[in-house]
């Protein structure tokens, strides 16, 4: 009996001390905001660079304060949903909810309808442009396509071997289009600067199955990595969240093998295995933020659906620019200046990948001779194009 | 047994279990108080946290009274994920289906039921794997396992991919008429509570007031003996994995129409294992089973806490369940040592 009435006690002593401790947490901001992460925050990839935008956000605007939780995807946190971390993120005062992933896409359009009076931001998804999407969540996305481009580019510029390995990770209308952006550059640097022929250019996918590994449900994209550089591929881009490409070309340097990996996502990715990296295309989602935030917070809020470009007179610039290519370290002096011309004319508009003749992966026609690819046409690109290997869907 | 020796052993087991994540807590700097407080304010200090604990706690007191029914014949049925897996595929096929003309109601009740049929014909494979084949149920239910991600996976990527799409994310959502109603304010289905209620008191009468119940813990106490008796005992370790199987399956059938509202490749959430952990640590009887699945769903929900307010992985949720077993085995493992005299 004794214990019992002990533990009685205690209990209630706990109890007490909870309530007590309850009223001090949740020192207010005016401007709570929530992001939600799909992956770690220190991936040195795609979540980073949310991450760090998200920080810099509590300088760039007064004010504001940061939530965050990363690791939110089914396989890392069971039984775990969106609706239930933004009802949570809400409970704590966030205004503004930050989803990151097109795999929260479901679970935003789902949490914007319990939560009318929150606004939400989803990354990568177009539900306003398919008009599924309540006023009060808008889509944000850079125009990665020039990122890849110049990763494509680089790619070709380097390669001994003509053959360059895309590490990708789903198949959908997104990944597609930057993988045929990436395509595209190498294409252009293969047969206009080094004036070979198309026909000896390789360039080949492989889907691992989602943003980033995970075992047992996605394929490795460690073993992805090996095994293109094991066929003789000496050049792979990355277009997943994380950095097993360059982790991989890294060691295989190390080994004696002349390869290079261009990650993806984030500024610094780079830094994981400098030697081996090329360059990195990344995200920077400053701007996209500021301005989305800034309004919300300022009563100005509309929905909108940003697809951000590099700031052309200076894309690495962190003020305004959202898609950067940062060059590695191991880049050869030819390859640069090679790198600058092209950034330039796609800068002044002389260039347009996206122009026709361009046929898709199964031989019809995406563009004729000549015309030039609307932005619905590379949103919503449904194949990829002749000349790749892989699969489309 | 008398009640002062059951608190005595509950109190024996939270201090243990206590006073070693403590020591672990407090070896890497963290209060164990701040983890505490901070664990129950994401469990239980509000209304929508403790729908979130509700919505774990059913999939996984289904999973834990289909276990009962296993382990008291004496089985161990480590394949409960598989069945949960292969429930909710069960589930997604009726969901599906297109032009059926049923009310959503009828659908959603067909789908539940196809769950059960889907998980108790998985868990039937092992029990005829262990009957017929000699195979172990240990090594069948993983192996099983394996093959129902496996499916899961094929499935996902391949005939029930989005247009367009293969991606790792899952199917397309259900129309939103094939969602389990949920008032306005509430985030888990009561529907499904009185479901697993009504499970639980089912499983509960059956196993300790029935003659099938005595019948499954004759053939799980001595098989041998309880062949005197008229009773098949493979056969009732037969019909306690179908049970178990469906059961599980039902957890899976919850979790796609009350949860995910999708098939997804970890739509079992590690509920099968967990349950194996509430059902070791209940020392497979079935009265503490509802209130340990609430004190692990508790820890599940407001682990998501830890890095949200303190930046602490929420792992630390499963050492503290993992160290809550170690204890409940070992005081288990002391009793009953002394009760032999040792």
């Amino acid at each position: 009996m004794k214990s019992l009435i002990f533990l009685f006690q205690s209990l209630v002593i706990l109890c007490f001390l909870m309530f007590s401790l309850s009223s001090s947490f949740g020192a207010e901001s005016t401007y709570p905001f929530g992001l939600l992460m799909v992956g770690p925050a220190n991936d040195h990839g795609w979540s980073q660079a949310h991450f760090e935008a998200g920080q810099e956000m509590e300088k760039v605007l007064p004010g504001t304060k940061m939530i965050y939780i990363d690791k939110v995807n089914p396989a890392d946190r069971p039984g775990i949903t969106v609706p239930m971390l933004v009802d949570d993120l809400v409970s704590k005062g966030a205004k503004l909810i930050i989803g990151n992933s097109d795999d929260m896409k479901d679970g935003m359009r789902e949490a914007a309808m319990t939560h009318p009076d929150i606004k939400f931001i989803h990354i990568s998804g177009d539900d306003v442009v398919t008009g599924k999407a309540g006023v009060n969540l808008s889509n944000l996305m850079g125009r990665m396509e020039y990122g890849k481009m110049m990763a494509g580019f680089t790619a070709a510029m380097s390669s001994k071997t003509g053959k360059i390995g895309y590490l990708g990770p789903l198949i959908n209308a997104e990944t597609r289009r930057l993988t045929a952006a990436a395509y595209l550059g190498a294409r252009y640097a293969w047969t206009k600067i080094r004036k070979k022929d198309a026909a000896d250019l390789k360039f080949k996918v492989s889907w691992i199955g989602f943003w980033f590994n995970i075992p047992g449900v996605t394929s490795d994209p460690t073993l992805v990595t090996n095994s293109f550089i094991n066929s003789g591929y000496d050049v792979i881009i990355s277009g997943i969240d994380t950095t097993e490409a360059l982790v991989v070309a890294g060691q295989k340097r190390k080994e004696g093998k002349n390869v290079w990996a261009i990650p993806y996502d984030y500024v610094g990715a780079c830094t994981t295995a400098p030697k081996a990296c090329l360059g990195v295309p990344y995200f920077n989602w400053i701007p996209g933020y500021t301005q989305m935030i800034g309004n919300a917070m300022s009563g100005k809020w509309k929905q909108e659906f940003l697809w951000l470009d590099p700031d052309w007179k200076s894309i690495n610039n962190m003020k305004t620019s959202s898609v950067g290519f940062k060059a590695g370290d191991s880049l050869g002096e030819k390859v640069k200046e090679g790198l600058a011309d092209f950034q330039a004319s796609l800068a002044d508009g002389s260039l347009n990948l996206f122009t026709g003749p361009l046929n898709f992966q199964d031989g019809t026609v995406f563009l004729k001779d000549k015309i030039t690819a609307t932005d619905d046409q590379i949103w919503n690109l449904p194949q990829l194009l002749e000349g790749m290997e892989g699969a489309s869907k | 047994m008398s009640i002062i020796l059951q608190m005595r052993r509950i109190v024996m087991i939270s201090v243990l279990a206590l006073s070693a994540v403590s020591l672990l807590l407090m070896l890497l700097g963290i209060s164990p108080l701040t983890i505490g407080i901070t664990l129950a304010k994401g469990s239980i200090f509000s209304w929508l946290k403790f729908n979130h604990v509700l919505s774990v706690w059913i999939p996984l007191l289904l999973c834990s009274c289909g276990l009962l029914f296993t382990f008291r014949a004496g089985l161990w049925n480590i394949g409960v994920e598989g069945q949960v897996i292969c429930g909710a595929i069960g589930a997604t096929l009726v969901l599906r289906l297109d032009n059926t003309g049923l009310p959503p109601a009828a659908l959603l009740s067909l789908a539940l039921f196809s769950s059960f049929l889907a998980g108790g014909l998985w868990g039937a494979s092992a029990g005829l794997l262990k009957t017929r084949g000699g195979v172990n149920e240990i090594f069948g239910g993983l192996g099983l396992n394996f093959v129902a991600q496996g499916a899961v996976l094929w499935l996902i990527l391949g005939p029930w991919k989005r247009a367009g799409m293969a991606s790792m994310s899952g199917t397309d959502l259900f129309p939103r008429e094939l969602w389990m109603w949920v008032p306005q304010g509430w985030r888990v289905a009561p529907a499904a509570i009185v479901l697993v209620i009504i499970i639980f008191l089912l499983t509960s009468l059956i196993l300790n007031a029935s003659q099938f119940g005595l019948k499954i813990k004759a053939a799980g106490f001595n098989p041998q003996a309880s062949r005197l008796f008229g009773i098949r005992p493979n056969l009732i370790c037969f019909m306690a994995m179908i049970i178990g199987g469906g059961l599980a399956g039902l957890a899976g059938g919850v979790q796609v129409s009350c949860v995910y509202h999708r098939l997804i490749p970890s739509i079992s959430s590690g509920y099968g294992y967990l349950a194996l952990l509430v059902v070791m640590l209940a020392g497979y009887k079935v009265a503490p089973v509802p209130i340990i699945c609430l004190l692990f769903a508790c820890l599940a929900a407001g682990s998501i806490q830890l890095p949200i307010t303190l930046q602490v992985d929420s792992s630390l949720s499963g050492v503290i369940q993992g160290a809550l077993v170690l204890s409940g085995l070992l005081v288990y493992g002391l009793q009953q040592g002394k009760r032999r005299g040792h």
